[in-house]
């Protein structure tokens, strides 16, 4: 049986009576050369017993790697009664419900999220969160143009230590719509934003400053000096923030004199298993002047009739089944089931389980960083800290020493040279709680492998 | 039966305007489109200092059910938004054509002229045409 609601006859009868023939006719305005004439590469149907043994040969021939790879997905212990709660019938569901007060569990538990990541970033309000990082940092960019009314100009600096795939997406969403995006170098001994790079900027109309923090290659931003910067310019302040760092660093609404403006980021490390680019989900917080500029969904506590407690979705009168082609944004469900494998994560652990997680995660990083730099060919790319991942500075390509690596079962990090080949041969690595003194052993013995293979090659 | 004061200009999209006396006009939203609107809960007004074309979305009135834009009825530059309504969203509604006005704006060489205002008469008109 099909699940499609409209029989033939039906089809039928809505098409005689808009006068069109066939349901094809509906697409007429698309032009001819942008349809897709047949899906080339995409193979016959598999039934369920062939998918699943195929699968299951893939996910074997991948094996279980030793992992140091982060770059904007990291790899954390999540506690068993994460996903047995979080996958129950009463929350097995993405998308808000609808006739959602009648979820007042849905909705309470999306409150709740709301307050933690709120107190996260240190900032008053936010909402029932975005797809990932990347398009999070988009809308926030797109935001900072609605909430900037003192700028006209829709420039928005953004530092090359912003993870090259958010800049990509910022791009690709927002450049169409008028927004200009014009990079930051960073300083090569300390791979930081650095002064200098904005005094060129001091005279001119600019909307907004990106400041991730910690950075794409795991180093600490100057937060406050930057944000002081940019508020003295009329400028806002988005902050790209890793939230399990934020258990050990200065929240953003506390950057500087002011704090910053729009918070958002990655959620995947709350929770979320990694998997081959998500689902993830992204979080933005903001201040309360700012509310009504922030896109999604907001859900609010209030009074019912009775005076008792409820759960409301709040400040819907700008979202795009009020507002059609004005709304605020276009993203209207959320990303509700890993939001809510979220907020049952930082439950569990809590406050002191989540700096915990935060610190291990920096001092392996640490002890990775001493292990690995005390191979010959080995140092540190930048000096100063880093929060849970670090650049490595090889003496030959980085590609052919991870593909040695990767021989070993190791996945050894991620090879900067096509995103920053001003690097030469760079290293990306990452360490988390999860990876023991054995682990990191093990990389170090392997790497001095690989170097004298790949030497020797 | 919606209030249209016979000495105001009015726009199709339900903006008054006023001439203020100095080469300046006041701006609001009319009775009938507060009441249509229903309680409002937030009024986003223009900064002084910005230009705006006719017809352009200058501010932005929301209440529970609906935020609509409120266009510029002329060409101009705006001398000033209604600081009061960021507190105080509910004066458009007790008071659309007097303390609930929404901005002030300096018309450009020939912009009042050119602007295509109806008088009293002409936007009852528009009202009946609407059922209202």
């Amino acid at each position: 049986m099909a699940f499609i609601p409209h029989t033939e006859a039906d089809v039928a009868a809505m098409l005689a009576a808009i006068g069109v023939a066939r349901i094809e006719e509906l697409f007429d305005e698309v032009p001819a050369e942008l349809r897709v004439k047949s899906l080339a590469g995409v193979p016959e149907a598999l039934n369920e017993m062939e998918i699943g043994r195929l699968m299951s040969e893939r996910a074997h021939s991948d094996g279980i790697a030793l992992s140091f790879l982060g770059a904007g997905a990291y790899e954390h212990h999540i506690p068993a009664a994460v996903w047995a709660i979080t996958t129950r019938g009463e929350f097995y569901s993405a998308y808000t419900p609808y006739q959602a007060e009648a979820s007042q569990g849905t909705l309470q538990l999306t409150y709740e999220f709301q307050s933690m990541m709120a107190r996260l970033t240190g900032m008053a309000v936010a909402n029932a969160s975005m797809y990932d990082g990347a398009s999070a940092t988009a809308e926030a960019a797109l935001m900072a143009v609605r909430a900037n009314r003192k700028s006209r100009s829709a420039r928005i600096l953004v530092p090359l230590t912003l993870h090259p795939h958010y800049r990509r997406v910022a791009s690709a969403t927002a450049a169409n719509q008028g927004l200009k995006f014009e990079e930051l170098p960073y300083g090569a001994q300390e791979g930081i934003t650095l002064p200098d790079a904005l005094a060129r900027y001091e005279t001119e109309d600019i909307t907004a400053l990106i400041v991730p923090q910690p950075n794409f290659f795991g180093r600490l931003e100057d937060v406050d000096a930057l944000t002081d910067w940019a508020h003295a310019h009329g400028i806002l302040v988005i902050a790209v923030v890793n939230p399990t760092a934020l258990a050990l660093l200065k929240p953003p609404g506390e950057w500087g004199a002011r704090g910053a403006d729009i918070a958002v980021g990655e959620g995947q490390p709350l929770g979320v298993p990694l998997s081959s680019g998500g689902p993830y989900f992204g979080f933005m917080t903001t201040r309360m002047e700012y509310v009504r500029q922030m896109p999604g969904r907001i859900v609010g506590r209030t009074l019912d009739a009775a005076g008792k407690e409820g759960f409301t979705l709040t400040l819907q009168a700008r979202e795009q089944h009020i507002r059609r082609a004005k709304a605020t944004s276009n993203i209207c469900t959320n990303q509700g089931l890993l939001m809510t494998a979220a907020t049952i994560y930082l439950s569990l652990l809590g406050p002191q389980g989540l700096t915990r997680t935060a610190a291990a995660a920096h001092a392996r990083t640490r002890e990775l960083v001493t292990a690995l730099t005390r191979v010959p060919g080995v140092r540190p790319a930048f000096t100063g800290p880093c929060f849970h991942e670090a650049v490595l500075q090889l003496d030959r390509p980085a590609a052919p020493v991870l593909r040695a690596l990767a021989g070993r079962g190791i996945i050894g990090g991620l090879d900067l040279a096509g995103y920053y080949p001003e690097l030469g041969n760079a290293l990306l690595v990452c360490a988390t709680e999860t990876k023991t003194s054995a682990d990191i052993e093990r990389y170090r013995a392997a790497l001095s492998e690989a170097l004298q293979s790949v030497r020797a090659a | 039966m919606s209030n249209v004061p016979a000495d105001l200009r009015y726009t199709k999209s339900h903006e008054w305007v006023r001439a203020l006396g100095d080469g300046t006009v006041e701006i609001g939203i009319t009775d009938h489109a507060q009441h249509e609107l229903g309680d409002l809960v937030f009024v986003e007004v223009p900064e002084a200092g910005r230009t705006v074309k006719a017809d352009e979305p200058c501010a932005v009135v929301e209440s529970v059910k609906a935020a609509s834009d409120v266009y510029a009825p002329i060409a101009g530059e705006i001398t000033a938004g209604n600081p009061k309504l960021a507190a105080e969203p509910e004066m458009v509604n007790a008071d659309p054509y007097g303390e609930g006005w929404l901005m002030r704006l300096k018309p450009s060489p020939g912009a009042l002229a050119a602007a295509a205002l109806l008088s009293a008469t002409e936007y009852q008109k528009v009202l009946d045409a609407e059922g209202g």
